[in-house]
């Protein structure tokens, strides 16, 4: 893990302490998840919750967690970045919005599936009864033009 | 909202960083004192001069949100230190992917139905298209690519929504009365 920062040689920083313009250490804790080749992605995490407040959360955390929440948290960054005003919220209520929506639609759907059901099974027990109806219906017109 | 610095009460932000809470303090019409965990979980996570940073980038009728926006993050990732409130998004995704899904089925359904009432000699009827377009195929969002997919899916095992967005719901103590409405 620690080697990925230093693949590009053994002297090359990760993009976090290029960034802060440090020596980057042996254990640094950026490292792992901050490559050099994408300068990016600690630009907008560092600017949205800083890099201190980074270094704590992924202190917090053991390792195994902590390249997922570099992940979640660069996501999250990259939206507060393109929404300033509601980040990755936006992206939650959009979800929250198109649920309800898909839900009423199902229903409407589901509820069109069980009036054409019964209708097909309705049709389908009264065929035989129409025609004796039909059939009862001319007997009769032949005995009233009889009387 | 009305400063807190006006009725000589310093706001949360002021409370919390220990300093006199002036006239016109920035934080003070989000951070009212007696919500000090908003500001505190805020602070936790983005840091106050950051926060400062961003809210002086932005018109002021846009702050409320902005800061409502920041606090159920902040939330979000107290209570889930490593997927914060990217959780509920792969939660939410997962969602509209099922219903999606159910949602093609009972379409598929409903045009059967339609088939089978039209004898096979004659061509089908327009009813056919009509039922499909009815229930139109909704795509799912595609933050993923539109984000950059920096964070892709996430294993969030059953996750209920925990989080209430304070717009969508009714107004509580620590919302605020003229939210962002619908986004």
């Amino acid at each position: 893990m620690k080697e990925s920062g230093r693949k590009h040689g053994a002297l090359s920083p990760c993009a976090a302490c290029k960034l802060l313009r440090r020596r980057c250490a042996e254990d640094c804790v950026f490292a792992p998840y901050f490559p050099p080749d994408e300068p990016h992605k600690f630009a907008s995490v560092h600017k949205v919750f800083g890099a201190s407040n980074v270094n704590k959360m992924l202190q917090e955390l053991p390792e195994h967690q902590r390249r997922d929440a570099v992940s979640s948290m660069v996501y999250e960054a990259n939206a507060r970045v393109r929404d300033p005003v509601y980040g990755c919220v936006g992206a939650i209520s959009s979800l929250q919005q198109q649920i309800h929506s898909l839900q009423t639609q199902l229903a409407a759907a589901q509820a069109e599936v069980v009036h054409m059901r019964m209708r097909q099974f309705s049709s389908s027990s009264n065929a035989g009864g129409a025609m004796d109806m039909a059939v009862d219906q001319a007997n009769m017109g032949e005995s009233l033009w009889s009387c | 909202m009305a400063s807190s610095s006006s009725y000589n009460s310093p706001c949360a932000a002021c409370k919390f960083l220990r300093r006199k809470c002036m006239p016109g303090c920035i934080f003070a019409p989000y951070f009212p004192p007696e919500e000090p965990q908003k500001f505190a979980n805020v602070h936790k996570i983005f840091g106050a001069s950051n926060v400062t940073k961003l809210l002086n980038e932005l018109l002021p009728h846009q702050r409320e949100d902005a800061v409502n926006s920041l606090a159920y993050e902040a939330e979000a990732r107290v209570r889930d230190p490593v997927y914060g409130c990217v959780g509920a998004i792969s939660f939410l995704q997962r969602q509209v992917h099922r219903l999606q899904k159910e949602l093609e089925a009972a379409n598929a359904d409903l045009i059967r139905y339609a088939c089978n009432e039209v004898p096979t000699s004659l061509p089908a009827p327009p009813g056919a298209s009509s039922i499909q377009s009815m229930v139109p195929r909704q795509r799912p969002v595609e933050y993923n690519r539109r984000m950059g997919n920096e964070g892709g899916y996430y294993q969030v095992p059953g996750m209920p929504m925990p989080y209430n967005l304070p717009w969508n719901d009714n107004p509580s103590g620590d919302t605020n009365g003229g939210g962002g409405g619908n986004m």
